[in-house]
Protein backbone atom coordinates (compact mmCIF):
# COMPACT_ATOMS: atom_id res chain seq x y z
CA UNK A 1 0.00 0.00 0.00
CA UNK A 2 1.67 3.40 -0.54
CA UNK A 3 2.26 5.83 1.44
CA UNK A 4 0.09 8.82 -0.45
CA UNK A 5 -2.91 6.42 -0.69
CA UNK A 6 -2.84 6.53 2.98
CA UNK A 7 -2.38 9.82 3.96
CA UNK A 8 -4.92 11.28 1.47
CA UNK A 9 -7.18 9.14 2.58
CA UNK A 10 -6.49 9.69 6.39
CA UNK A 11 -6.75 13.63 5.34
CA UNK A 12 -10.13 13.24 3.46
CA UNK A 13 -11.44 10.92 6.42
CA UNK A 14 -10.68 14.15 8.82
CA UNK A 15 -11.89 16.96 7.37
CA UNK A 16 -15.12 15.18 6.97
CA UNK A 17 -15.01 13.95 10.28
CA UNK A 18 -14.41 17.73 11.78
CA UNK A 19 -16.84 19.40 9.20
CA UNK A 20 -19.78 17.21 10.70
CA UNK A 21 -18.77 18.21 13.93
CA UNK A 22 -17.91 21.97 13.46
CA UNK A 23 -20.20 23.38 11.39
CA UNK A 24 -23.45 23.01 13.48
CA UNK A 25 -21.75 24.90 16.06
CA UNK A 26 -20.55 27.75 13.91
CA UNK A 27 -23.91 28.19 12.05
CA UNK A 28 -26.92 25.85 13.83
CA UNK A 29 -28.36 28.00 16.55
CA UNK A 30 -31.00 25.51 17.31
CA UNK A 31 -31.51 22.14 18.35
CA UNK A 32 -32.36 19.09 15.13
CA UNK A 33 -35.71 18.42 15.92
CA UNK A 34 -36.75 15.82 12.78
CA UNK A 35 -37.27 12.72 14.96
CA UNK A 36 -37.10 10.78 11.88
CA UNK A 37 -33.52 12.28 11.63
CA UNK A 38 -32.99 11.62 15.52
CA UNK A 39 -33.92 8.03 15.41
CA UNK A 40 -31.93 7.02 12.09
CA UNK A 41 -28.72 8.42 13.68
CA UNK A 42 -29.80 6.62 16.99
CA UNK A 43 -29.91 3.30 15.13
CA UNK A 44 -26.91 3.75 12.59
CA UNK A 45 -23.75 3.25 14.81
CA UNK A 46 -25.55 -0.19 15.66
CA UNK A 47 -25.72 -1.40 12.18
CA UNK A 48 -22.41 0.31 11.20
CA UNK A 49 -21.00 -2.37 14.20
CA UNK A 50 -22.83 -4.98 13.47
CA UNK A 51 -21.94 -4.79 9.84
CA UNK A 52 -17.99 -4.49 10.61
CA UNK A 53 -17.79 -7.40 12.96
CA UNK A 54 -19.42 -9.78 11.49
CA UNK A 55 -18.30 -12.24 9.74
CA UNK A 56 -14.83 -10.32 10.22
CA UNK A 57 -14.25 -11.59 13.41
CA UNK A 58 -14.43 -14.73 12.03
CA UNK A 59 -11.52 -14.31 10.14
CA UNK A 60 -9.43 -12.18 12.77
CA UNK A 61 -7.25 -14.22 13.95
CA UNK A 62 -4.59 -16.87 12.51
CA UNK A 63 -7.52 -19.69 12.30
CA UNK A 64 -11.29 -19.93 12.36
CA UNK A 65 -11.26 -22.50 15.12
CA UNK A 66 -9.20 -19.94 17.32
CA UNK A 67 -11.35 -17.28 16.21
CA UNK A 68 -15.17 -18.89 16.50
CA UNK A 69 -13.78 -19.44 19.67
CA UNK A 70 -13.11 -16.19 20.87
CA UNK A 71 -15.45 -14.53 18.99
CA UNK A 72 -18.16 -17.15 21.53
CA UNK A 73 -15.93 -15.89 24.40
CA UNK A 74 -16.48 -12.25 23.45
CA UNK A 75 -20.22 -12.38 22.66
CA UNK A 76 -20.99 -14.44 26.32
CA UNK A 77 -18.65 -11.61 28.31
CA UNK A 78 -20.77 -9.07 26.31
CA UNK A 79 -24.05 -10.16 26.96
CA UNK A 80 -22.69 -10.64 30.67
CA UNK A 81 -21.98 -6.44 30.38
CA UNK A 82 -18.55 -7.35 31.66
CA UNK A 83 -17.42 -4.17 30.01
CA UNK A 84 -14.93 -3.59 27.20
CA UNK A 85 -11.55 -4.46 27.73
CA UNK A 86 -12.23 -7.53 30.20
CA UNK A 87 -14.31 -8.84 27.19
CA UNK A 88 -11.70 -7.98 24.54
CA UNK A 89 -9.17 -9.49 26.85
CA UNK A 90 -11.27 -12.74 26.68
CA UNK A 91 -11.50 -13.03 23.22
CA UNK A 92 -7.96 -12.22 22.77
CA UNK A 93 -6.81 -14.66 25.53
CA UNK A 94 -8.90 -17.66 23.91
CA UNK A 95 -8.24 -17.28 20.71
CA UNK A 96 -4.21 -17.28 21.99
CA UNK A 97 -5.01 -20.35 23.73
CA UNK A 98 -6.76 -21.60 20.35
CA UNK A 99 -3.36 -21.12 18.60
CA UNK A 100 -0.97 -22.49 20.79
CA UNK A 101 -2.39 -25.27 21.72
CA UNK A 102 -4.09 -26.72 18.36
CA UNK B 1 -9.94 32.44 36.93
CA UNK B 2 -13.34 30.46 36.36
CA UNK B 3 -12.10 29.52 32.90
CA UNK B 4 -9.39 27.62 34.21
CA UNK B 5 -11.76 26.10 37.12
CA UNK B 6 -13.85 25.17 33.64
CA UNK B 7 -11.01 23.75 32.15
CA UNK B 8 -9.37 21.74 35.39
CA UNK B 9 -13.13 20.36 35.84
CA UNK B 10 -13.06 19.44 32.45
CA UNK B 11 -9.34 17.35 32.64
CA UNK B 12 -10.86 15.56 36.06
CA UNK B 13 -13.93 14.49 34.31
CA UNK B 14 -12.21 13.39 30.98
CA UNK B 15 -9.50 10.99 32.77
CA UNK B 16 -11.77 7.89 32.98
CA UNK B 17 -12.59 8.81 29.14
CA UNK B 18 -8.72 8.80 28.41
CA UNK B 19 -8.20 5.29 29.77
CA UNK B 20 -11.19 3.46 28.12
CA UNK B 21 -9.79 5.43 24.90
CA UNK B 22 -6.29 4.08 25.57
CA UNK B 23 -8.01 0.66 25.49
CA UNK B 24 -10.16 1.13 22.71
CA UNK B 25 -7.51 2.62 20.41
CA UNK B 26 -4.96 0.01 20.99
CA UNK B 27 -7.31 -2.34 19.23
CA UNK B 28 -7.23 0.29 16.69
CA UNK B 29 -3.30 0.59 16.20
CA UNK B 30 -3.52 -3.77 16.21
CA UNK B 31 -5.73 -3.66 13.26
CA UNK B 32 -4.11 -0.48 11.59
CA UNK B 33 -1.17 -2.67 11.66
CA UNK B 34 -2.81 -5.89 9.97
CA UNK B 35 -4.10 -3.77 7.46
CA UNK B 36 -0.52 -2.43 6.78
CA UNK B 37 -0.25 0.97 8.44
CA UNK B 38 2.83 1.77 9.57
CA UNK B 39 2.43 2.60 13.80
CA UNK B 40 2.51 6.36 13.17
CA UNK B 41 0.26 6.44 10.57
CA UNK B 42 -2.48 4.11 12.99
CA UNK B 43 -1.85 7.33 15.29
CA UNK B 44 -2.11 10.08 12.75
CA UNK B 45 -5.22 8.95 11.95
CA UNK B 46 -6.36 8.59 15.08
CA UNK B 47 -5.00 12.14 16.43
CA UNK B 48 -7.09 13.87 13.07
CA UNK B 49 -10.46 11.70 13.57
CA UNK B 50 -11.87 10.22 17.42
CA UNK B 51 -14.26 8.30 16.07
CA UNK B 52 -13.87 4.14 16.37
CA UNK B 53 -16.25 3.08 13.88
CA UNK B 54 -15.29 5.66 11.74
CA UNK B 55 -11.85 4.51 11.84
CA UNK B 56 -12.57 1.04 11.99
CA UNK B 57 -13.97 1.36 8.19
CA UNK B 58 -11.47 4.09 6.83
CA UNK B 59 -9.14 0.53 7.91
CA UNK B 60 -11.34 -1.84 6.01
CA UNK B 61 -11.61 -0.08 2.82
CA UNK B 62 -7.96 0.86 3.01
CA UNK B 63 -7.46 -2.83 3.55
CA UNK B 64 -9.14 -3.54 0.13
CA UNK B 65 -7.74 -0.47 -1.37
CA UNK B 66 -11.03 1.16 -1.69
CA UNK B 67 -11.72 4.89 -3.42
CA UNK B 68 -11.45 8.05 -2.09
CA UNK B 69 -15.11 8.34 -2.82
CA UNK B 70 -16.08 5.35 -0.92
CA UNK B 71 -14.15 7.07 2.23
CA UNK B 72 -15.62 9.95 2.36
CA UNK B 73 -19.32 8.82 2.28
CA UNK B 74 -18.46 5.86 4.56
CA UNK B 75 -17.04 8.41 7.31
CA UNK B 76 -20.12 10.84 6.39
CA UNK B 77 -22.86 8.34 7.12
CA UNK B 78 -20.90 6.45 10.10
CA UNK B 79 -19.95 10.00 12.18
CA UNK B 80 -23.39 11.84 10.81
CA UNK B 81 -24.49 11.55 14.36
CA UNK B 82 -21.59 14.18 15.40
CA UNK B 83 -23.99 16.33 13.56
CA UNK B 84 -26.80 15.82 16.10
CA UNK B 85 -24.54 16.26 19.01
CA UNK B 86 -22.92 19.14 18.17
CA UNK B 87 -26.17 20.72 17.43
CA UNK B 88 -27.31 19.72 20.68
CA UNK B 89 -24.45 21.57 22.28
CA UNK B 90 -24.22 24.57 20.11
CA UNK B 91 -27.44 25.92 22.21
CA UNK B 92 -25.66 25.25 25.40
CA UNK B 93 -22.88 28.01 24.56
CA UNK B 94 -23.55 31.73 25.13
CA UNK B 95 -24.58 33.11 22.18
CA UNK B 96 -21.31 35.14 21.88
CA UNK B 97 -18.83 32.76 22.32
CA UNK B 98 -15.83 32.99 20.23
CA UNK B 99 -15.44 31.17 16.66
CA UNK B 100 -11.91 30.21 17.60
CA UNK B 101 -13.54 28.34 20.72
CA UNK B 102 -16.27 27.00 19.23
CA UNK B 103 -13.74 25.38 16.60
CA UNK B 104 -11.52 24.18 19.18
CA UNK B 105 -14.32 22.04 21.38
CA UNK B 106 -15.49 21.29 17.41
CA UNK B 107 -12.52 19.11 17.08
CA UNK B 108 -13.55 16.56 20.26
CA UNK B 109 -17.23 16.04 19.51
CA UNK B 110 -17.37 12.65 20.36
CA UNK B 111 -19.91 10.43 22.71
CA UNK B 112 -18.86 10.45 25.48
CA UNK B 113 -17.02 13.97 25.52
CA UNK B 114 -20.68 15.15 24.25
CA UNK B 115 -22.28 12.98 27.19
CA UNK B 116 -20.18 14.78 29.94
CA UNK B 117 -20.58 18.46 28.04
CA UNK B 118 -24.13 17.76 28.05
CA UNK B 119 -24.15 16.95 31.36
CA UNK B 120 -23.33 20.55 32.69
CA UNK B 121 -24.92 23.69 33.43
CA UNK B 122 -26.06 26.42 30.48
CA UNK B 123 -23.88 28.24 29.04
CA UNK B 124 -21.55 25.60 28.63
CA UNK B 125 -17.83 27.11 28.62
CA UNK B 126 -16.19 25.79 25.37
CA UNK B 127 -12.80 25.04 28.27
CA UNK B 128 -14.85 22.11 29.71
CA UNK B 129 -14.59 20.68 26.59
CA UNK B 130 -11.02 21.57 25.99
CA UNK B 131 -9.79 20.27 29.06
CA UNK B 132 -11.71 17.15 28.92
CA UNK B 133 -10.23 16.74 25.15
CA UNK B 134 -6.69 17.66 26.50
CA UNK B 135 -6.60 14.30 28.36
CA UNK B 136 -8.91 11.82 26.65
CA UNK B 137 -7.32 12.60 22.77
CA UNK B 138 -4.08 12.51 24.14
CA UNK B 139 -5.11 8.27 25.64
CA UNK B 140 -6.96 8.00 22.30
CA UNK B 141 -3.68 8.64 20.04
CA UNK B 142 -1.03 6.89 22.51
CA UNK B 143 -3.62 3.97 22.78
CA UNK B 144 -3.38 3.48 18.90
CA UNK B 145 0.55 4.39 18.39
CA UNK B 146 1.28 1.79 21.28
CA UNK B 147 -1.31 -0.73 19.71
CA UNK B 148 0.38 -0.05 16.40
CA UNK B 149 3.91 -0.69 18.15
CA UNK B 150 3.10 -3.80 19.73
CA UNK B 151 1.63 -5.37 16.38
CA UNK B 152 4.99 -4.47 14.65
CA UNK B 153 7.41 -6.30 17.70
CA UNK B 154 5.00 -9.11 19.02
CA UNK B 155 5.32 -12.77 17.36
CA UNK B 156 2.40 -12.95 15.20
CA UNK B 157 0.74 -15.89 16.64
CA UNK B 158 0.34 -13.42 20.11
CA UNK B 159 -0.77 -10.69 17.51
CA UNK B 160 -2.89 -12.25 15.30
CA UNK B 161 -4.59 -13.26 18.76
CA UNK B 162 -5.11 -9.52 19.17
CA UNK B 163 -6.59 -9.33 15.94
CA UNK B 164 -10.37 -10.24 17.30
CA UNK B 165 -10.14 -7.14 19.94
CA UNK B 166 -11.65 -4.82 18.17
CA UNK B 167 -14.69 -6.74 16.89
CA UNK B 168 -15.12 -7.89 20.98
CA UNK B 169 -15.20 -4.44 21.59
CA UNK B 170 -17.65 -3.91 18.98
CA UNK B 171 -20.00 -6.91 20.81
CA UNK B 172 -19.28 -4.92 24.47
CA UNK B 173 -20.95 -1.80 23.03
CA UNK B 174 -23.71 -3.67 20.97
CA UNK B 175 -24.71 -6.53 22.56
CA UNK B 176 -25.70 -4.31 26.32
CA UNK B 177 -28.33 -2.07 24.52
CA UNK B 178 -29.47 -5.09 22.48
CA UNK B 179 -30.56 -6.73 25.55
CA UNK B 180 -32.76 -3.57 26.81
CA UNK B 181 -34.44 -3.00 23.07
CA UNK B 182 -35.93 -5.18 20.89
CA UNK B 183 -35.28 -3.47 18.18
CA UNK B 184 -31.81 -3.06 18.32
CA UNK B 185 -31.83 -6.41 18.80
CA UNK B 186 -33.44 -7.16 15.92
CA UNK B 187 -31.12 -4.97 14.24
CA UNK B 188 -27.65 -6.35 15.41
CA UNK B 189 -29.33 -9.47 13.98
CA UNK B 190 -30.50 -8.67 10.80
CA UNK B 191 -27.14 -6.35 10.29
CA UNK B 192 -25.21 -9.43 11.05
CA UNK B 193 -27.09 -11.59 8.67
CA UNK B 194 -27.05 -9.56 5.74
CA UNK B 195 -23.16 -8.42 6.30
CA UNK B 196 -23.17 -12.36 6.21
CA UNK B 197 -25.08 -12.59 3.15
CA UNK B 198 -23.19 -9.98 0.77
CA UNK B 199 -19.84 -12.05 1.14
CA UNK B 200 -21.99 -14.97 -0.10
CA UNK B 201 -23.96 -13.95 -2.47
CA UNK B 202 -22.86 -13.82 -5.94
CA UNK B 203 -23.87 -10.77 -7.67
CA UNK B 204 -23.50 -9.28 -4.29
CA UNK B 205 -19.69 -10.78 -2.78
CA UNK B 206 -18.05 -8.10 -5.11
CA UNK B 207 -19.36 -5.11 -3.57
CA UNK B 208 -16.50 -3.72 -0.93
CA UNK B 209 -16.59 -3.66 2.97
CA UNK B 210 -16.79 0.40 2.58
CA UNK B 211 -20.17 0.34 0.25
CA UNK B 212 -21.38 -2.74 2.35
CA UNK B 213 -21.41 -0.84 5.48
CA UNK B 214 -22.94 2.75 4.09
CA UNK B 215 -25.84 0.64 2.23
CA UNK B 216 -26.74 -1.04 4.98
CA UNK B 217 -26.04 1.23 7.67
CA UNK B 218 -28.82 3.69 5.44
CA UNK B 219 -30.54 1.06 4.37
CA UNK B 220 -31.26 -0.45 7.99
CA UNK B 221 -31.74 2.58 10.06
CA UNK B 222 -33.90 4.58 7.81
CA UNK B 223 -36.32 1.72 7.96
CA UNK B 224 -36.00 1.36 11.82
CA UNK B 225 -36.60 4.68 11.88
CA UNK B 226 -39.57 4.63 9.77
CA UNK B 227 -41.01 1.91 11.58
CA UNK B 228 -39.71 2.53 15.33
CA UNK B 229 -39.15 6.14 15.57
CA UNK B 230 -37.45 6.80 18.95
CA UNK B 231 -38.61 8.45 22.01
CA UNK B 232 -38.47 12.42 21.79
CA UNK B 233 -36.27 11.87 25.38
CA UNK B 234 -33.95 9.34 24.29
CA UNK B 235 -30.72 10.64 24.46
CA UNK B 236 -27.74 9.69 21.15
CA UNK B 237 -26.15 6.47 22.65
CA UNK B 238 -23.33 7.41 24.93
CA UNK B 239 -21.30 4.30 24.51
CA UNK B 240 -18.74 4.31 21.78
CA UNK B 241 -16.09 7.15 20.66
Amino acid sequence: MNDSYIYISIILMAVVTYLIRVVPLLVLRKPIKSRFFRSFLYYAPYVTLSVLTFPAILYSTGSFVSALAGSVVALVSAFLRLGLPITAAAGCVTALILQLVL
Amino acid sequence: MKKLENYRRGLIDGIPIALGYFAVSFTLGIRGGDVGLKWYQSALMSALNYTSAGQAASLSILEEGGSYVEQIISTLVINLRYLLMSAALTIKLSPKEKTGKRMLMGIGVTDEIFGIAIAQNTPLDPMYNVGAMSVACPGWVLGTALGGIMGEILPSVVTSSLSIALYAMFLAIIIPPARENMVVAALVVISMVLSFLFTRIPFLSGISTGMKVIILTVALSALAAYFFPIEEDESIKEAEA
